[in-house]
């Protein structure tokens, strides 16, 4: 401890502290923002899957994603998409697209879980992004559905309904419904925001926080609706139809029996 | 009853038509009377009796219910307790009310005497109510000896002109007017742009083009009036391509390198307008579908709203984390009288 006291006032101190300060940042900030780069992949590819990934994609969505995925008029650039991208879209039934419109439906999927493997890894290989997440990472038995209640409300409620039964958006698109889509494919939905969902990155909402909005939504999932008929979980729309249809006739039918003569 | 009835049948009614004399006809008078089943045999009195009886037992079994439901189902953790117990209450309710009410219109309609009745008009006499009325009015002046006692008299009109002065101060309490209050928010140069609900801070970095971040300022979960600060302060961030955004002159350095702060309160009657579509960069407001464009500085595309979202000006502090240059530059919300 003498001796370093001692060179303190050496000549190169100031650049030796400043080289340690430099380091010390560094490091810091590069743990800080590793938040926002491609996770390792969770799931592990083969070089086997890259290439047969390649020859699916050429086959079924080069015509409109190109080749080598760099997109088109038609269709986006698939470079940096990521695993998890193509695991939603086509794993779910979105993509290849069925049709023209204001948003990729949903239909049977068109694919196996092999083939949809390959595909991702052929993706993924382009450039680094999202990566399917593990089977641990969206066990919904692990999250804690009361935080994830109220993230979902903040973040997803005013697209998804407060009961995530889905909602209008603007010109012919929409929020589905949740109830039904599986776990990974929550998860995948969150970090690479599909059509015009904005992305909720491990920086928004860590993967513990995502953990917890699935828990909350295989809650109310499996519950049901504490009310009762939910009627949708539309909201007024469905209320008042039931209400305005089914009420009204009851009570002109009470108007009709009450004016009526008896026999 | 008999002789109103044929009082009823000699009134002449006359009728002018245009043209032609006064005509007169015959008052039809009122259509036989039918005798009901219930009156005619009286094994369809006694079902009848029955019927409205089983009715009014099913209001007492209906009552029971909601006594059983309310007492006898124990709530637990469990929602399908809850459900049952709701149920039962419900449908307990409805059956005692509709029991005894479909039940009395069943008696009255059935078993009670359904004889038409005629009572003819009275005479109107304008002149005679004229009088009544008067012959009143004067005798409550005299009775009361308004006119005799002016002490009473002053003293009454004192107190009816000193009684509604406390509806002032009543109507004052509503207060105090509302002052800036309108006009601020907790945003302010160097507040940081935190999360919505954890309140932690944003850095540059984290915000990804296509991402849309829920804010609120730094503290806000620490203020006493919480609610009624985060109704005014809710922002939603959000990254675009910089090339995308239209920054009028003036407002060039309110984003940085392409990411926004609007306010989330709709300008038309202050719904939160969170619904954002990452490729179109529209906002929708979902309760009169009102839409905002980012890419034109959140102007009105659609919908009711009057004016553009207000914008949150943004800069990143020293150590990387996004803070607010200032507080919004407008009122934020649905118009006031006051905004001007």
């Amino acid at each position: 401890m003498k001796a370093l006291s001692q060179r303190r006032r050496h000549p190169l101190a100031a650049v030796a502290l400043l080289l340690m300060a430099l380091l010390v940042t560094g490091g810091i900030y590069a743990v800080a923002s590793s938040a926002n780069e491609a996770k390792a992949q969770a799931v592990t590819f083969t070089a086997n899957d890259v290439e047969e990934g390649g020859k699916l994609f050429a086959a079924n969505c080069a015509s409109c994603h190109g080749m080598g995925a760099t997109g088109s008029d038609a269709a986006p650039s698939l470079v940096g998409a990521g695993a998890a991208s193509v695991d939603f879209q086509v794993g779910s039934g979105r993509m290849p697209m069925q049709m023209d419109g204001p948003q990729a439906q949903v239909k049977p999927v068109q694919f196996t879980d092999e083939q949809v493997g390959q595909m991702a890894a052929y993706v993924a290989s382009l450039g680094a992004g999202p990566a399917i997440p593990t089977d641990e990472m969206v066990d919904a038995s692990e999250g804690d559905p009361a935080h994830g209640g109220e993230l979902f409300r903040v973040n997803c409620a005013m697209c998804h309904n407060a009961a995530a039964a889905g909602g209008a958006l603007t010109r012919g698109k929409y929020a589905p419904a949740i109830d039904g889509t599986s776990e990974r494919h929550i998860y995948e939905a969150m970090v690479t925001g599909p059509q015009n969902m904005p992305v909720f990155s491990d920086a928004n909402i860590t993967p513990e926080d995502k953990q917890d909005i699935i828990a909350f939504l295989k809650t109310i999932e499996s519950q049901g609706s504490p009310g009762g008929a939910a009627l949708g979980s539309l909201g007024p729309v469905s209320e008042g139809l039931f209400i305005w249809v089914a009420g009204l006739g009851v009570i002109i039918a009470f108007t009709v029996w009450l004016t009526s003569r008896s026999s | 009853m008999a002789d109103s009835r044929e009082d009823a049948s000699r009134t002449s009614v006359t009728l002018a038509s245009p043209g032609q004399q006064l005509d007169e006809f015959e008052n039809p008078g009122l259509p036989p009377h039918r005798p009901r089943l219930a009156d005619r045999d009286p094994r369809a009195e006694k079902r009848a009796e029955r019927q409205v009886a089983l009715l009014f037992t099913i209001s007492v079994i209906g009552t029971l219910l909601f006594f059983v439901g309310y007492f006898f189902i124990p709530l637990n953790d469990t929602i399908a307790r809850l459900r049952l117990q709701n149920l039962t209450l419900g449908l307990g309710t409805a059956f005692a009310m509709l029991g005894i009410g479909v039940g009395i219109v069943h008696w009255a309609k059935t078993l009670m005497p359904d004889h038409e009745v005629t009572e003819s008009r009275h005479e109107i006499r304008p002149e005679n109510d004229r009088q009544d009325a008067e012959k009143i009015v004067n005798d409550i002046l005299d009775e009361s000896g308004i006119k005799r006692r002016p002490l009473i008299r002053n003293t009454l009109l004192g107190a009816v002109v000193l009684a509604p002065l406390p509806a002032i101060a009543i109507f004052r309490d509503l207060g105090p007017l509302p002052g800036n209050v309108l006009k601020e928010t907790m945003w302010d140069a160097g507040v940081r742009l935190t999360r919505d609900p954890s309140g932690t801070p944003i850095r540059a970095s984290d915000v990804t083009r296509g991402s849309a971040f829920h804010v609120i300022p730094e503290g806000l979960n620490e203020v006493e009036n919480k609610l009624e600060e985060k109704a005014k302060a809710v922002v939603l961030l959000m990254r675009l391509d910089p090339s995308e955004l239209n920054p009028s002159p003036g407002r060039e350095n309110w984003g940085y390198d392409g990411i926004v702060a609007y306010s989330k309160i709709c300008t038309h009657v202050g719904c939160p307008v969170a619904l954002y579509e990452q490729h179109t960069h529209h906002l929708l407001c979902p309760c009169h579908q009102s839409t905002f464009d980012l890419e034109q500085e959140c102007k009105v595309i659609f919908g009711p709203a009057a004016r553009p979202l207000p914008q949150l000006p943004i800069e990143v502090d020293d150590e990387g984390y996004l803070v607010a240059s200032s507080d919004f530059q407008e009122p934020v919300g649905p118009s006031f009288w006051e905004r001007g």
